[in-house]
């Protein structure tokens, strides 16, 4: 089994492995009064710490949530009407057109239902939103945005996005911008304090800790009205009894990806490269999609996403998979169903070269023999792939 | 051999998939995606098709034990079986989206993309025999589906497979419960699949509008009005909402309908009957019949009675004279030629006299 999909889950670390499974059996709400209660908090704000430790941030600023997309929802959503509420003008969301569906949609929701007015950013052919893009569409009416939502890396074609960069345009209007560094974090460096960003997302599940878990990092300045509302935990932002042995796994999860970060993501800049090298060689007329350069600050170490001309993406999926092969078609709906995905359309590509996309990413777990899986079934697979689609 | 299973999230589905890997088969389960997303955003994560039929098939193959898959073939399906279906109803006929579902998407769009594939055979969940080459009604005869089949080619048909033709439907239900699946006793579908609320009157008016025209007696007075002439099938009596009773007091129904000057003529039921069917070109499901003239039984609808008669081939076209009259034959309409049990071939009907 090669398994090329660590964008999508990762395996858990072992040690987090065991550190969650220690902590399930303990007993302890940490917003209990007693000794009990102190000891799970003194776990968690442990964990808030070493969270901080690793992206450069205060230790408040950390705000565990339940993963990426409610991360992502609580700074669309929550930044949204704050600012608003500061300034009713605030009624504009500048997010990027390649992002992920959990920062899109509720973007979207806001605009449908709650008077937002949404205006997608454009990205180059190479899927990056750069800051004379931003600053152009937030010259037009720089009072009325709420907030600015750019993605670090894409977690489709790899593309890494100059943050601070984007940042800085934003914090010269004022307006506070959040990345979603789901598959940032572990992959590249990612400094909060030096991003310059107002909120950061990040998840449990792509850098080996439990899926379920993850945080919003929220500048100590930053206003964030909550989409959870109870017993008032995490700065009031986020309520919900705090779910100890998780935020402990993914803390070390953290700790240990970001600590191993730079030798790793060498390891597997070089696999990768072997992946895209090998796999032209057997198809040649496949397309790279995203930055062509290996380097960490064009392209996300573990990504390698291509076009297959002539192919359906979903078909080759279905070979490969019976191969033993595991990858993933770009974005998929909730009944399984294959679209063109709206991060190469707004690359500027068309629908056929959309549908005919895949996905490999390798992670912490892979080794040049899952490489070799897939030289050994590509060239095959894309050869009945084509005919099975009459071309 | 390699098969797919085209799994609707069905019991008869679910079963021919599991009957077919018993028999020793290397079998993949797909669902076919059959309606588009609503909105270009949500790209299809509601309303794309309908999840939970979609659910349902994903755990059948669970239990079964094969891999599964969504295939999308909502745009071939839009515009092959809905639109078709739209415009056949706009032009006074009435068509049957099954069998043109059958004929363009099942065995044709997903047959040959299987076979491109490198799969061997499409099994479905239909009632149906594949024996000595043909097509055969199935043990089950309130279950039968030959007539939606038999609009297939012998070449579609060599590639097809119903496990489920010698089993009664109860079998099947039981068998589906033996076998853990949770369909075991999903309801039976009726409705056409992609008119959910069963309202076919109103889905028409929505995509037709109002086409309001006469309801004319047989000798042109005018009886009443409509909305829309698409609203209405040969041999229907409801609905007409006719403001005089006919003079014989004796219910009235319709006898045609006229979607160029939008006129429906009705009249008694002794003149729904008729005794010579035209049809356009037909398909045979095995070699073409070798004498001018066949002698067969005549299916005109899904559940209809068959009739004995002679049907031969004039200009390209089937002309089907019955032995005995039938009520209530619309053109678009399937008509079937049965030899016994066997599947001769099919066409489409045009007019009837």
């Amino acid at each position: 089994m090669a398994y090329l999909d660590h964008a999508a889950t990762t395996p858990m670390l072992p040690d987090a492995v065991d550190r969650m499974a220690e902590l399930l059996g303990q007993v302890g709400n940490a917003s209990s009064l007693h000794a009990t209660g102190r000891r799970a908090r003194r776990i968690v704000e442990e964990s808030r710490e070493s969270v901080a430790a690793a992206l450069n941030a205060r230790p408040s600023e950390v705000v565990f949530t339940s993963g990426g997309t409610e991360s992502d929802n609580l700074a669309v959503k929550g930044l949204y009407w704050s600012r608003r509420e500061a300034d009713p003008r605030r009624r504009r969301l500048l997010v990027s057109a390649v992002e992920h569906h959990a920062v899109l949609d509720p973007a979207l929701w806001l605009a449908e239902h709650d008077d937002a007015q949404l205006d997608l950013v454009p990205v180059d052919e190479l899927g990056r939103t750069t800051a004379e893009a931003l600053r152009r569409a937030i010259g037009k009416d720089p009072e009325g945005i709420a907030m600015v939502s750019v993605m670090w890396a894409n977690n489709e074609v790899g593309t890494v996005s100059f943050v601070a960069g984007l940042a800085e345009v934003a914090r010269s209007f004022e307006i506070p911008l959040h990345t979603d560094a789901v598959q940032a974090v572990g992959a590249l460096p990612v400094d909060f304090a030096a991003s310059g960003a107002s909120a950061l997302t990040l998840s449990g599940h792509k850098l080996g800790g439990p899926v379920g878990i993850g945080a919003l990092v929220l500048g100590r300045d930053v206003d964030c009205s909550p989409l959870l509302h109870g017993g008032g935990q995490e700065r009031d932002v986020r309520s919900g009894t705090l779910d100890v042995p998780a935020i402990a796994a993914f803390a070390l999860a953290v700790e240990i990806a970001v600590g191993e970060q730079a030798k790793r993501s060498e390891l597997l800049a070089g696999m990768r490269d072997d992946l895209i090298h090998r796999v032209l060689a057997v198809v040649p007329d496949a397309q790279l999609n995203g930055d062509p350069r290996s380097a960490s600050d064009a392209r996300l170490p573990g990504n390698a996403h291509f076009s297959f001309p002539g192919c359906e993406g979903d078909a080759l999926l279905m070979l490969l998979d019976a191969q033993g092969v595991e990858c993933s078609t770009g974005s998929a709906c909730s009944a399984g169903v294959a679209r063109p995905s709206h991060v190469l359309i707004a690359m500027g590509h068309d629908d056929e070269r959309a549908k005919s996309s895949l996905r490999f990413t390798l992670g912490h777990t892979s080794t040049p023999a899952d490489v070799d899986a897939l030289v050994d079934t590509i060239g095959p697979a894309v050869v009945r792939a084509r005919s099975a689609a009459g071309k | 051999m390699k098969v797919l299973a085209a799994m609707s999230g069905g019991v008869d589905s679910a079963v021919a998939a599991a009957r077919a890997r018993d028999a020793g088969h290397d079998v993949t389960g797909v669902h076919l995606a059959l309606s588009p997303s609503p909105a270009s955003y949500r790209e299809g994560a509601r309303g794309c098709c309908s999840l939970e039929d979609s659910r349902d098939a994903r755990r059948a193959a669970d239990v079964i034990g094969i891999p599964f898959y969504v295939w999308d073939v909502a745009e071939r399906f839009t515009r092959d079986v809905v639109d078709d279906f739209v415009a056949e109803y706009a032009a006074g006929r009435t068509p049957n989206p099954c069998v043109r579902c059958n004929e363009r998407i099942k065995f044709s769009v997903v047959l040959d993309r299987a076979l491109g594939l490198g799969f061997d055979a499409v099994a479905t969940g239909h009632y149906a025999r594949l024996t000595d080459g043909g097509l055969h009604r199935a043990v089950d005869a309130e279950k039968d589906q030959s007539y939606v089949l038999a609009v297939l080619r012998p070449e579609q048909l060599a590639a097809a497979m119903f496990p489920l033709g010698d089993s009664r439907k109860a079998e099947v239900r039981d068998e589906a419960a033996r076998r853990g699946l949770a369909v075991a006793d999903k309801p039976d579908s009726h409705d056409i699949c992609f008119i959910p609320s069963g309202d076919t009157s109103g889905w028409l008016r929505d995509r037709l509008g109002d086409q309001p025209g006469d309801v004319l007696d047989e000798s042109g007075e005018v009886l009443g009005t409509h909305d829309g002439a698409y609203q209405f099938t040969v041999g229907q009596r409801r609905g007409l909402a006719l403001q005089r009773p006919a003079a014989d007091g004796k219910p009235r129904y319709v006898l045609s309908i006229s979607p160029v000057d939008r006129t429906v003529t009705v009249g008694p039921v002794d003149r729904l009957e008729v005794t010579r069917i035209e049809c356009g070109t037909p398909t045979w499901c095995g070699e073409p019949p070798s004498k001018s003239t066949i002698e067969a039984l005549a299916q005109v609808r899904a559940h209809g009675e068959p009739v004995p008669c002679r049907a031969r081939v004039v200009d390209g076209g089937l002309v089907v004279e019955l032995l005995e009259g039938i009520s209530g034959v619309a053109a678009g309409q399937t008509m079937v030629l049965y030899d016994g049990d066997r599947v001769i071939g099919s066409a489409t009907i045009d007019s009837a006299a």
